[in-house]
């Protein structure tokens, strides 16, 4: 589940997003505590914490004083959001580069993009 | 603060045999920490030592800031668990009860549980006990001890990979909410490297590397691509090991790569990979071993 590349507890943090983004942790829904993220990626308990707190400093999580740490109100649409701004950094740019690589010119790949929605049944285009 | 372990010059010599040579480090506080090396390396001397089960050259050993070295006091406040535990010979329930005497925070109900959990058969005379047997006996003890300071050195010769996962469950459910110093010598680096906080690596009796292991991921990358652009990559850089094929070259450079280092080398078209654990250790030993031979030809 953890690979070797990044520091783990940015790994976990990014497990944490990740949730939050796709709404299996629900904002106001109680996140795992330090201890119990650690048990189940077999992680110190140090380095889990570690990884919440990104999620603390950067205002997705909240601390509620003896009861636990929490989603908080927004948290997602402030990740989906920031992933908008940076999809064409993320996704497009690589996307282009490969294909110039390949010499598939833009028209083609904008037919494979339609080609791959529309396998998928998913976004219109 | 009081560090739990403070080792300072420590030197071991065995007749010809430099066990440990001048090994300096502390570890303050509950942690988890990898002692690492190849066999020999003298990961085992160390914990004998600063166990106060053998005695060093030169050089100072403090846990708790007292010498453990025929101290009750703070030998009760640490547990080693040995590869080569030698138990006396009774039934594994009389070794948990008289361990249950040695060690103040014995945890009974944790040393039962994981009695039941390592199939251990409580009524067995201990002579009888395969070897894998043996190695889950000391883990129990060692983990039902809760002593401030637990020293694993290579803990489970003879435990099967379910064992070995179970060992490493119970080591942090218990660690969670019990938390002490723990150091873990172990030849499994990569099973266990996402458990620990940070991992010193001994080689030849020295320390060769001793670093938060969040800080140790990622601290060193293989380069791989065309020769050219390989070497252009690295320029500057710390290199560790070079390998050539034909117009392909694999590089190993030291040092965390940072955004604008891995932009560049997709422009230059070239694969990154970060070492594992297990790797950094091997580069790490090997380079030292190389060290000699430099200053001879310098």
């Amino acid at each position: 589940m953890l690979d070797d590349g990044a520091p783990i507890f940015s790994q976990v943090a990014e497990h944490l997003v990740q949730e939050i983004a796709d709404g299996a942790m629900a904002e106001e829904e109680r996140v795992p505590s330090s201890n119990e993220l650690a048990a189940y990626y077999r992680i110190n308990p140090a380095t889990a914490a570690k990884g919440i707190n990104v999620l603390i400093e950067s205002g997705l999580l909240e601390k509620r004083r003896g009861i636990g740490m929490f989603v908080a109100t927004g948290a997602r649409g402030r990740l989906l959001e920031d992933r908008r701004n940076r999809f064409t950094e993320r996704y497009v740019e690589p996307m282009v580069a490969e294909a110039d690589r390949l010499g598939i010119d833009a028209d083609t790949l904008a037919n494979l993009i339609r080609q791959a929605s529309h396998a998928k049944g998913g976004i219109k285009v | 603060m009081t560090s739990t372990i403070s080792v300072a010059g420590l030197t071991r010599r065995y007749r010809d045999h430099l066990a440990l040579d001048d090994v300096t480090f502390a570890v303050d506080g509950p942690s988890i920490t990898g002692l690492l090396g190849r066999n020999g390396a003298g990961k085992s001397t160390l914990m004998r030592i600063v166990a106060g089960q053998e005695f060093a050259s030169a050089g100072r050993v403090l846990v708790g800031g007292a010498s453990p070295v025929e101290n009750d006091a703070v030998l009760r406040r640490m547990v080693l668990v040995r590869e080569d535990q030698a138990f006396p010979d009774v039934k594994v329930r009389d070794a948990l009860r008289a361990a249950s005497w040695c060690y103040p925070n014995w945890s009974a109900e944790l040393g039962e549980s994981l009695l039941a959990d390592f199939d251990l058969p409580a009524r067995r005379p201990i002579k009888r006990l395969s070897r894998g047997m043996l190695s889950a006996l000391g883990i129990v003890i060692g983990l039902a001890a809760r002593a401030e300071l637990t020293l694993l050195d290579e803990p489970y010769a003879g435990l099967d990979a379910v064992a070995r996962e179970l060992f490493y469950d119970r080591l942090l459910a218990d660690y969670a909410e019990h938390p002490r110093t723990v150091l873990l010598s172990t030849h499994l680096i990569d099973e266990v490297a996402d458990l620990l906080e940070r991992v010193v690596i001994i080689d030849h009796g020295r320390i060769v590397l001793d670093a938060p292991a969040d800080d140790v991921r990622g601290s060193i990358t293989t380069v791989r691509g065309s020769v050219g652009a390989v070497e252009r990559f690295v320029a500057g850089r710390p290199t560790w090991d070079r390998r050539r094929i034909a117009s392909q070259e694999t590089v190993v450079v030291a040092g965390t790569l940072d955004q604008v280092d891995v932009l560049r080398a997709r422009e230059l078209d070239l694969t990154l990979e970060p070492l594992s654990l297990q790797q950094v250790m091997v580069h790490a030993a090997s380079r030292v071993s190389e060290e000699p031979k430099e200053r001879t030809s310098a």
